[in-house]
């Protein structure tokens, strides 16, 4: 064995360094383990000071007799490749676990330990925990706002089907293939906005909704014994016609009003809330902002000067101003710019105002997948005698949509962060909720528990979309 | 000219289409002003507000006007912003450097922070806070002093005030020496241009920085004293601190969700920036004999701040434009103050609301044209 100096760790005295070197290190990490699980203070005889910041102290002596380059054992080398490079990274990775260490116990006993989790009152929350009953108690309040009790199965059943119908794509046969686009483009959003606008709000228009199935399956059931040649126009007029005959013929309004047919319970839009109804402004305002989004985009770059300048006026409006003065603007001036007779709901002028902001966003971002395109590509298309609309809708904006998938995919879960901001105008989704339930004199003081609930809600939602995003930009990437 | 129906056909309609919304829209306001029986009009910006706001940086009290009222909002949203700016830059930078360390715990520790902060709504940060945090706060007289002088309470942060005497010398001083520094580096990057001689800038810019001031108060006659907070009793439960300056815990609360939730985009466009530079610019620098440090300094920084700049850009627009959910804890912020207060008060939806808009467009046009000015100075000057 060769003289040592410890202020040079080398190879030759590997062994030494190695275990004196982990023991003072382990010794760091169990000091700090006991004192945060066991609240046990080994090094109390010594001064406050030292005590305090001993494990650290041992902790980077540790690292640094055990930073050995080409030690041999892979092990070693590996850890040092990532975590003991050098003196500073030693000390930032000795502050991490230790901050992990530290802040595991309260973390554990608050969210889990001490919790209350029983009972149906206040009364069992006497420990130091979370207080999760309370968000048991208030479950349905915070998914379905005010919605009543009874009726809440309608949405329930509405989120359900649109989840069926929107997986179609994932069953669909080669055949069918061709037909997706126009169908989650146009069909889809159709279907969504008669379930939520006619089946969740119910009341008399529910029957508008309950006619109009009915005459789409009857059209439907017939239109396989139309002859193909007049299937387009027997489909462009035989569903209005059995709606028209159905609601207007066969179903006298009398009926309703007499009460010999019996429809669903009005729940008006008011009442909604909770995170059902930061689903259904998502997705509308998703389904809206696109193709807006997409019109202008395209405006921008239109060789039309006044078109541009249109276009280029509408986003930067848009994009200027916060969104809480936009929904401020559909709650107390939009109203003014309507005719004194003419109402439009409360969420109907929010979805509005959502979807024109963050259409300027997706705006500038399609923007950029058109400018990313090469010229070559507009060149090409307009050589095959491709005319504007031809050459946008088969070669421009299928490219130019798959360049920007991470953007819009971004853009959009700002659409989905931006929705609890419509306390503004009074309705109340899930986290407004949460602010209702916190000043309920029954449950005074949790707020901490609703704010953790809502946060773990979104992140997973957001979390989720992103690595969706994610995987969509990894499937259609082509490379060039 | 030449004119073709084919190019004009389009546009006039688009003209007319946005000609008729508009003039819809008009003509049913007029309708609505009338019946209602409102004027239109900005005259009620000089009348009495007779509203209080509980914290402004300028004079105010119910007797002022109502643009004095619209001032006090648009200095706390500026003041909100700038705050959160500067705290989100230095955050942001440091995490986004944190993301490439090849210290395996760092980097995931800052992963953590950007994906945890990212995914979860602005505002449920912002009442986390404030109605979850900040409330967990000591009351005044249980307040433990931080330093011996600042106390952080459930009424807010107090921290000493500085008394200054002869502070213009003071101000003076200190541009003096930034002045002083711009002209250093100036000659620094002359000199290295036309010499290849490389000056210690960063020292000589540090001495300046403290020499000056240091100056000015020994034979200038500057005098600095501390007022600090002291705990002054109003009833048997009620304290609260007097002296010293106290920022509103809904400022910080603001300060400090604005400031977390923007640092994690910054971070990803410190990321982007820093990982768009070829492997082959640091290794090209390397091999003419730069040290690591002058590889990051004058290799690596200049090229990547060209990537970094236009989108962090946004996200300061994004900031500003966020500081309006101020109006969901009440700080009383431009929006809380006059699209809130001052409206409820005057009924003039139109006017009030497009002001308060026309001032966050002005608010993200100036952002915009300073760092477009700045992205200009750095982009590659091409030949």
């Amino acid at each position: 064995m060769s003289k040592i100096n410890f202020l040079k760790p080398d190879k030759s005295n590997l062994n030494t360094f190695l275990y004196l070197g982990s023991f003072l290190f382990l010794v760091g990490v169990l000091d700090v383990l006991l004192n945060s699980f066991f609240s046990l203070n080994l090094t109390g005889f010594l001064p406050g000071f030292l005590s305090y910041f001993l494990p650290l102290i041992l902790g980077f002596v540790g690292l640094y007799f055990i930073r050995i380059e080409l030690s041999g054992i892979k092990q070693l080398d590996q850890l040092n490749k990532h975590i003991n490079t050098n003196n500073f990274n030693a000390i930032l990775s000795l502050l991490i676990i230790f901050i992990i260490i530290k802040s595991i116990p309260p973390l554990l006993s608050w969210f889990f330990v001490d919790a209350s989790f029983a009972g149906e009152s206040k009364d069992v929350c006497t420990g130091s925990g979370a207080c999760w009953t309370y968000i048991k108690v208030w479950m349905r309040r915070f998914m379905y706002g005010m919605y009543p009790n009874g009726e809440q199965w309608r949405i329930n059943l509405s989120f359900v089907a649109l989840a069926l119908l929107g997986s179609v794509g994932y069953f669909a046969t080669d055949k069918f293939k061709k037909y997706l686009t126009l169908y989650y483009v146009v069909i889809y959003p159709f279907i969504a906005f008669l379930f939520i606008f006619f089946f969740i709000s119910g009341g008399p228009v529910f029957f508008d909704f309950s006619y109009g199935i009915i005459a789409a399956i009857l059209s439907i059931i017939i239109g396989f014994f139309i002859p193909s040649k007049f299937k387009f126009y027997y489909f462009l007029i035989v569903p209005f016609g059995l709606y028209i005959l159905l609601k207007y013929f066969i179903f006298y309004e009398e009926l309703i009003e007499l009460g010999k047919l019996d429809g669903l319970n009005w729940v008006e839009t008011g009442a909604w809330g909770g995170l059902s109804l930061t689903f259904i402004i998502s997705f509308f305002c998703l389904i809206f902002c696109f193709p807006i989004g997409m019109a202008f985009a395209l405006g921008r770059r239109s060789g039309f000067p006044l078109i541009r300048y249109i276009s280029i006026g509408f986003i930067e409006f848009w994009r200027g101003v916060p969104l809480i003065t936009v929904l401020f603007m559909s709650a107390v001036m939009f109203p003014m710019f309507l005719p004194a007779d003419f109402f439009i709901d409360k969420l109907v002028r929010c979805i509005i105002a959502i979807s024109l902001f963050e259409a300027a966003y997706v705006a500038e971002v399609i923007r950029g997948g058109l400018q990313a395109l090469p010229r070559g590509q507009y060149e090409a298309a307009k050589s095959l005698g491709m005319g504007y609309w031809r050459m946008h809708i088969f070669v421009i904006l299928p490219q130019a949509l798959k360049l920007v998938i991470p953007g819009i995919a971004n853009t959009f879960l700002a659409l989905v962060k931006d929705t609890p901001l419509i306390f503004v105008v009074g309705l109340l989704e899930i986290v407004g909720m949460l602010n209702l339930a916190k000043t309920n004199p029954e449950w005074l003081g949790f707020a901490m528990e609703g704010y953790v609930f809502a946060a773990i809600i979104f992140w997973i939602i957001c979390y989720a979309m992103s690595k969706y995003s994610y995987n969509l930009e990894q499937k259609y990437k082509t490379d060039r | 000219m030449n004119f073709k129906l084919k190019d004009i056909g389009p546009q006039l309609l688009t003209v007319i289409a946005v000609v008729l919304v508009f003039g819809f829209f008009t003509y049913n306001a007029q309708v609505n002003m009338e019946n209602r029986g409102i004027d239109f009009g900005y005259g009620f910006l000089s009348q009495e507000s007779s509203f209080d706001v509980q914290f402004s940086l300028i004079e105010y009290d119910g007797s002022h006007s109502y643009f004095r009222a619209y001032l006090v909002g648009l200095l706390n949203t500026i003041l909100v912003s700038v705050i959160g700016i500067f705290i989100a830059t230095i955050l942001g930078v440091i995490v986004g450097i944190a993301r490439l360390s090849p210290n395996y715990l760092i980097n995931k520790f800052a992963a953590f922070y950007v994906e945890f902060f990212r995914n979860i709504p602005l505002l449920l940060q912002i009442f986390f806070w404030y109605f979850a945090a900040l409330r967990a706060l000591p009351l005044p007289q249980d307040a433990e002093a931080m330093f011996g002088i600042a106390f952080l309470t459930i009424k807010g942060l107090y921290v000493p005030a500085f008394i200054w005497q002869n502070f213009n010398i003071f101000f003076y001083s200190i541009v003096a020496a930034i002045i002083a520094i711009i002209v250093i580096r100036y000659q620094a990057k002359k000199l290295q241009e036309t010499e290849g001689r490389q000056t210690p800038v960063l020292l000589i810019s540090i001495g300046l920085i403290l020499i000056l001031p240091l100056i000015s108060f020994l034979i200038g006659g500057v005098r600095l004293s501390f007022e600090v907070p002291v705990l002054k009793q109003l009833a048997t439960t009620s304290f609260i601190y007097e002296g010293g300056v106290s920022l509103p815990p809904e400022l910080i609360a603001l300060a400090l969700s604005l400031s977390l939730y923007t640092a994690t985009f910054i971070a990803e466009c410190v990321r982007a920036g820093i990982q768009g530079i070829g492997k082959g610019q640091k290794e090209a620098a390397a091999s003419i004999g730069l040290t690591p440090n002058q590889v990051l300094k004058l290799v690596v920084m200049p090229q990547a701040l060209r990537i970094i700049i236009p989108p962090t850009t946004n996200q300061y627009l994004n900031l500003t434009k966020n500081s309006s959910l101020a109006a969901a804890i009440a700080y009383p912020d431009l929006v809380l103050v006059f699209a809130g207060t001052a409206l409820m008060q005057t009924g003039k939806a139109i006017e009030i609301v497009s002001i308060t808009m026309f001032t966050y467009l002005s608010l993200s046009i100036v952002i915009s044209l300073f760092m477009n000015w700045y992205n200009n100075k750095i982009a590659i000057q091409e030949k």
